[in-house]
């Protein structure tokens, strides 16, 4: 997998005015792998996965999302973004819309689908992530788990080739944060390249290819789920570990 | 020691409230008299409509002159309006001194107009699409040939001079606030770009129409229209006034806007973003409609003042409704101590019928668009 890259971050820094976020990171994410990024707060993980769909800038390094360099260039990055879905810690769901509105305006307006061919796949994603009945509500009249699978489906709708995962279920209620995993385990099944930034480590260690640990703007620590956890090798990982799995 | 129970077997029986508490009566206890403090303003406000309307209401109703050749009657019955000088005038307050002949014209621009307008804000009404077409293109270029005339359609040309009253006041009102809705979200996008050029151009016009009064946007407008378009642009006096209004509403608007577009979430904008869309479609799709829903009521409130304040371009020589009422007040036949109250009664009732209106509309878009929303 690693021979047929899909992300690629060749010496990437970037900086918030003169704080120093994202240190000479070196990445490489093959079609089809699923890397979870993890690690303590103001780390740089959810900076590291914004740049990927130029959410966010970097100021030096090179990266290059399906061979297309990301650059100042607003059309290579529109192309970036089509082929990029991205889903939320806060849903980010358009609430003057119903949620089918919501899946099927991105297809019609930026790949020009028609609308009934846009609102029947946009039923089959919803579907998909099980909250067919849905679609005529407003995303302000649906549970916190609902509303992250709408996201689910509406990130699906462009048909990406790669989906980012900010925190997922970081502002779900804990019973909720079950269906929303099992929404993304499915899609990982079905091959789709996945990064996702999280700290539900029963994902990691069942879904994952590689876990990647992120520790004051550097990628301290990327292996293998089984060797991550079982033989950090690194203090900073260790440290973490321990008080992530207590 | 006696057994307690305290852990009920079976579900309590469900009861309707007090009495006190629901229907009218509890409607009054919670609203009018729900405190001591409250109840005593309750009382006191009671009072005082006691003291002054029935008075107010006998002013306007059974003291009042309806009908009268002229001033005389008017003049002997001092403690009632004098409706019969407003009956008198209607017409010159609806049109000024359009010719009579051709006054079909103005009622045919504001009965297609006011079709129009209703067909646009009516919330199910169909195919809105195609109205807002005939609205925004079509029926500026009729409405403008039907009321200034042109020779090919064999109708006679009214000089701008001559139009007056009611139609002049709406026309400029309508005018402003068409033509200020566009123009003023173009600015407030302008001025929270990124573009240097764009975001001076857009700060400089909104704070230098702001900084400056509307009878003083409109003396420029009069004055200095002239000099930047080439001549013969400008192909009448009516237009300057337009503009001004236009332009001044434009830049209070923009200020309102850019507060709905401040008050989005930044997850909105990067939602959009991460789908593909470009900042045209981010803005027109998913930013725009839920800012322009946000300031609604400022921007209500704003079109309610530019209604009442075209009243000032009777300082440029436009007889606008208020100026007729005061031309139609010069008439000695009826002079006499009531006219002035009759006079500026009626108006009062003129704007509050249209600004009533424009607020109860803009309260049910908001319920309209909360029910959607509801959280």
């Amino acid at each position: 997998m690693a021979s047929d890259p899909i992300i690629e971050f060749i010496d990437v820094h970037k900086w918030y005015g003169a704080f120093h976020v994202l240190r000479a990171i070196n990445l490489t994410v093959g079609r089809g792998e699923r890397i979870v990024v993890c690690g303590p707060s103001g780390s740089g993980k959810s900076t590291l996965i914004r740049c990927v769909n130029r959410l966010e800038e970097h100021q030096r390094g090179v990266i290059r999302v399906d061979g297309v360099e990301l650059t100042r260039d607003l059309k290579s990055v529109d192309e970036v973004r089509r082929e990029v879905g991205m889903v939320f810690q806060q849903f980010n769901l358009f609430p003057h819309l119903t949620v089918l509105e919501n899946c099927a305006l991105a297809p019609i307006w930026v790949r020009k689908t028609p609308k009934r061919e846009a609102e029947e796949l946009a039923m089959k994603l919803l579907a998909r992530v099980k909250i067919p009945e849905q679609a005529r509500k407003y995303p302000g009249q649906l549970s916190g788990g609902q509303q992250q699978r709408v996201a689910i489906a509406r990130a699906l709708c462009m048909n990406p080739k790669i989906m980012l995962f900010d925190e997922p279920t970081s502002a779900l209620d804990p019973e909720m944060v079950k269906e929303v995993l099992d929404a993304m385990a499915e899609l990982a099944n079905e091959g789709m390249t996945m990064v996702v930034v999280t700290h539900e480590m029963g994902f990691a260690r069942n879904v994952a290819d590689r876990v990647a640990f992120m520790d004051q703007g550097e990628i301290v620590e990327i292996n293998a789920p089984a060797e991550f956890f079982a033989h950090p090798q690194h203090e900073r990982t260790k440290a973490f570990l321990s008080q992530i799995l207590r | 020691m006696a057994v307690v129970a305290y852990v009920r077997n079976a579900l309590g029986p469900i009861l309707p409230p007090p009495l006190a508490r629901r229907g009218a009566i509890g409607w009054l206890r919670a609203n009018l008299f729900s405190s001591r403090w409250s109840t005593a303003v309750t009382l006191l406000i009671a009072a005082f409509c006691l003291w002054t309307l029935p008075d107010l209401i006998a002013w306007a109703t059974t003291r009042a002159v309806w009908r009268a050749p002229d001033g005389a009657l008017c003049r002997a019955h001092q403690d009632g309006a004098c409706w019969a000088f407003v009956a008198d005038k209607l017409n010159y307050f609806r049109y000024g001194s359009y010719p009579q002949a051709e006054r079909w014209r103005v009622d045919v621009v504001e009965g297609v107009g006011a079709v129009l307008i209703v067909w646009l804000l009516w919330p199910r009404a169909p195919r809105r699409g195609f109205g807002a077409v005939l609205f925004f293109v079509v029926y500026p270029i009729v409405g403008f040939v039907l009321l200034r005339g042109a020779e090919i359609f064999h109708l006679p040309l009214v000089d701008t001079q001559l139009w007056g009253g009611v139609f002049v006041s709406l026309l400029t009102a309508l005018v402003g606030i068409v033509f200020s809705l566009p123009l003023g979200v173009l600015l407030a996008l302008g001025r929270r770009s990124r573009l240097p050029i764009v975001k001076a151009a857009s700060v400089v016009f909104i704070e230098g129409v702001r900084g400056v009064p509307f009878i003083a946007v409109l003396y420029m407008a009069e004055n200095m229209l002239p000099l930047f378009l080439p001549p013969g642009w400008i192909p009448d006096r009516f237009i300057p006034p337009l503009v001004g209004a236009a332009l001044f509403a434009a830049a209070y608007l923009a200020e309102e806007v850019r507060g709905g577009l401040q008050a989005l979430p930044r997850g909105q904008y990067e939602g959009a973003r991460a789908l593909g869309f470009g900042y045209w479609r981010v803005m027109g799709l998913v930013i725009l409609p839920q800012a322009l829903t946000l300031v609604i009521p400022g921007v209500v409130n704003n079109f309610i003042g530019l209604f009442k304040d075209t009243t000032l371009v009777a300082s440029v020589g436009m007889v606008d409704f208020l100026a007729a009422i005061d031309n139609g007040l010069k008439d000695a036949a009826w002079s006499g101590p009531t006219l002035l109250t009759t006079g500026y009664a009626f108006a009062a009732l003129f704007y509050f019928v249209f600004c009533y209106a424009m607020s109860r509309y803009s309260a049910a878009v908001e319920r309209r668009l909360a029910l959607g929303r509801r959280q």
